[in-house]
C-alpha cells in the first residue's frame, strides 16, 4: 500500500515538472533563437512573455479541431495519441537523484529503478516511430506521406549509431540499470577530474558522446535532420493535415523526446547528478549562483533603466535569496543539491539542442542517409570496438 | 495483481491476433502484429524474463515491422478484395478446423509429460547477464551458427540490390 502511494506522489511530481518543462522549453527555445537572430523574441503575454505557453495552451485548445474528409479515420486519431503517451513513457526509469529519506521514509528519487533501463528506453524509442509514420500515412495527403517514410528511414538509420554509441559506456560501466550507471561514475581520478563516462578510462567516451548527440538531434527530427517537417518542401510533413490539440499533441511528443534524449546522454556519458567537483566545495554553487543572481538584480534595482524596474528587480532578488536559503534546509539540500546537478546538465544539452537549430542548414535527404551509413555508423562501431578492446584487456 | 495483468494482455494478444486475420487493409494488419507482439512481451516480463521483453520490442515492434509498415506504406497497397470462397472450404473449413484443433490437443494431453504450473516472476533466469552467460557457453555453437546465417542474408541482400542498380 505504502509503495502505491508513494509511487502515484512521484509520479505526480516527476509529471507535474516534466509538463511544466515541456511548455516552458518552448518558451526558452523561441526565446534563444530569437536572441540568435537579433530579435527579442515573444513579449506581449506577462513579463518578457512568460505567459506564452499558457496563451498558446489556450489557442491549441480554442481552434477548431478539423477532420479532413477522406482521411482514415481510426489511424489518423491514434497516431497523436501513440506519439504522445510513448514519449512520456520513458522519464519513469530516469533517475534525479540519489536515495533519499524524508520523513523517515527512505526513497529513489526516480519513478521506478528497471535493471534493464536503458533496453527499456531502447525500446520505447523503437516503437516511438509509429507515431509519425501512422500520422503520415493516415492523412491521405502526398507530403503527410513523404513526411512520414522520410521519418520511419531516417529513424531506422539513426537507430543503429544511437544503440552502438549507448553500448560503449555500458561497457565501461558494467550494468543496464540507469542508477547503478550513475553510481559508478561516481569519484574522481587524480583528486579533481570526475569520473564521469565521457573523462573516464581506459577510453573517455567522448567520441561516444558525439555520436549519441548526432544520432539524437536524427531520432528527434530537430534540425539539421529534420527532414520529416521540411517547411519548404513539404508544407509542414507529416502533420500537415492536424490542427488544435492533435497537433499540439505532436509538438510536445518533440519537446518530450528532445528532453528524454537529453536526461539519457547524462545519465549515460555525463555523471547524472554527480557533480563536476568534490561534495564540500560543490554543495555550495547552486548558492553561489543564486546568490549572484539576487546581488545583480538589486544593483539594478537601485539603478533602475526603465520604469518598473526599481519596484520588480528587487522582488526577483528576494525571491533568488529564498531559493538559496532552502538549499540550506537539512531535508530539502538531499534532494535540491544533486536535483541542481542533474537539471543543469540536461539544460545545457537542451541549449545546444537550441544554439544548433539557430546555427545549422537543415541536410539533403541523400546527405543524411549517406552521413548516417557512411560515416557516423562505422564510426560507432570503431569506438565500441576499441572500447572493448581496452575493457576486456584492462580487466584482466 | 499479475492474475489481473496476465489476463488484460492475454485477451489483447488473441484479440490482435484475431483481427490481423480478419482486417482487410494490410496496415491494420500489421499494426495488429505489432499488438501481438507489444502483449506478448509484456507477459515474459510477468514471467521474469525482462532482458527477452525488452528484446522482443526492439527487434519485432521495433525494427522488424518498422520495415513491415515502411515497405507496405511504400507501395501504398489498398485493401484486398474478399475472393469468392470454393465450395469446399464454405462446407468442410469449420469442421476441419474442429478436428485438427481436437488432435492436436489430444496429442499434446496424452504424449507431453505433465509439466508444473508456470508462476509468475520466478524464472530467474532472465536477467541480462545471465543470458549472455548461456548464450557465450552453453549454446556458443547455435549463436555462432545463427550469426554466420546473418551475415549470409546481409551479403545476400547486398548482392541482389547491387544488381538492381547496375
Amino acid at each position: 500500500m505504502a509503495f502505491i502511494v508513494i509511487s502515484l506522489i512521484k509520479i505526480a511530481i516527476v509529471m507535474g515538472v516534466f509538463m511544466t518543462t515541456l511548455a516552458y522549453l518552448q518558451w526558452i527555445e523561441r526565446k534563444v533563437l530569437s536572441h540568435i537572430q537579433l530579435r527579442v523574441g515573444p513579449r506581449r503575454a506577462g513579463p518578457h512573455g512568460l505567459l506564452q505557453p499558457l496563451a498558446d495552451t489556450l489557442k491549441l485548445l480554442t481552434k477548431e479541431d478539423l477532420m479532413p474528409s477522406h482521411v482514415n479515420r481510426f489511424f489518423y486519431l491514434l497516431a497523436p495519441g501513440i506519439a504522445i503517451t510513448l514519449c512520456l513513457l520513458s522519464i519513469a526509469v530516469v533517475p534525479f537523484g540519489p536515495e533519499i529519506s524524508i520523513f523517515g521514509v527512505r526513497t529513489q528519487m526516480q519513478i521506478t529503478d528497471l535493471n534493464i533501463g536503458v533496453l527499456f528506453v531502447l525500446a520505447i524509442t523503437s516503437v516511438g516511430v509509429y507515431g509519425i509514420a501512422l500520422g503520415g500515412w493516415a492523412s491521405n495527403n502526398k507530403y503527410a506521406l513523404l513526411g512520414g517514410l522520410r521519418s520511419s528511414a531516417q529513424m531506422i538509420s539513426y537507430e543503429l549509431p544511437m544503440a552502438l554509441a549507448i553500448v560503449a559506456p555500458l561497457l565501461l560501466l558494467n550494468t543496464l540499470s540507469f542508477r547503478e550507471m550513475v553510481n559508478g561514475q561516481g569519484g574522481y581520478s587524480l583528486g579533481f577530474l570526475p569520473r564521469w563516462s565521457v573523462f573516464q578510462g581506459p577510453w573517455p567516451q567522448i567520441f561516444g558522446f558525439i555520436i549519441y548527440l548526432i544520432a539524437a538531434f536524427a531520432e528527434t527530427n530537430r534540425i539539421p535532420f529534420d527532414l520529416p517537417e521540411a517547411e519548404n518542401e513539404l508544407v509542414a510533413g507529416y502533420h500537415t493535415e492536424y490542427s488544435s490539440m492533435k497537433f499540439a499533441a505532436f509538438f510536445m511528443a518533440e519537446y518530450a523526446n528532445m528532453t528524454t534524449v537529453c536526461c539519457i546522454a547524462t545519465l549515460l556519458y555525463l555523471g547524472g547528478w554527480q557533480p563536476l567537483f568534490p561534495a564540500p566545495a560543490s554543495n555550495f554553487v547552486p548558492v553561489i549562483i543564486l546568490l549572484g543572481a539576487a546581488a545583480l538584480a538589486f544593483y539594478h534595482g537601485l539603478h533602475p533603466a526603465r520604469k518598473w524596474d526599481n519596484i520588480t528587480l528587487p522582488v526577483v532578488g528576494v525571491v533568488a535569496l529564498i531559493a538559496a536559503a532552502l538549499f540550506f534546509v537539512p531535508v530539502l539540500n538531499t534532494i535540491l543539491i544533486p536535483a541542481f546537478w542533474f537539471v543543469s546538465k540536461v539544460g545545457f544539452l537542451l541549449f545546444v539542442f537550441i544554439w544548433v537549430r539557430g546555427t545549422l542548414p537543415r541536410f539533403r535527404y541523400d546527405q543524411l542517409m549517406r552521413f548516417a551509413w557512411g560515416f557516423l555508423f562505422p564510426c560507432a562501431l570503431a569506438n565500441l570496438l576499441i572500447t572493448g578492446f581496452l575493457v576486456a584487456s584492462s580487466s584482466r | 495483481m499479475d492474475t489481473i495483468l496476465f489476463i488484460i494482455f492475454a485477451v489483447i494478444a488473441i484479440v490482435c491476433g484475431l483481427s490481423l486475420v480478419l482486417q482487410k487493409h494490410p496496415i491494420s494488419s500489421a499494426l495488429s502484429l505489432i499488438g501481438v507482439m507489444g502483449s506478448l512481451a509484456v507477459l515474459y516480463w510477468l514471467l521474469g524474463a525482462e532482458f527477452l521483453a525488452a528484446a522482443q520490442l526492439i527487434v519485432y515492434a521495433g525494427a522488424v515491422m518498422v520495415l513491415f509498415v515502411f515497405v507496405i506504406m511504400l507501395l501504398n497497397a489498398g485493401s484486398e478484395k474478399a475472393s469468392r470462397k470454393s465450395w469446399f472450404a464454405q462446407i468442410a473449413g469449420l469442421p476441419l478446423i474442429m478436428a485438427f484443433v481436437a488432435v492436436m490437443s489430444f496429442l499434446i494431453v496424452a504424449y507431453l509429460p505433465p509439466s508444473r504450473l508456470v508462476e509468475f516472476g520466478n524464472f530467474a533466469q532472465g536477467t541480462a547477464r545471465q543470458i549472455g552467460v548461456a548464450l557465450f557457453t552453453e549454446y556458443l555453437l547455435p549463436f555462432e551458427m545463427t550469426s554466420v546465417l546473418i551475415l549470409i542474408a546481409i551479403v545476400g541482400a547486398v548482392v541482389l540490390a547491387r544488381k538492381e542498380i547496375d
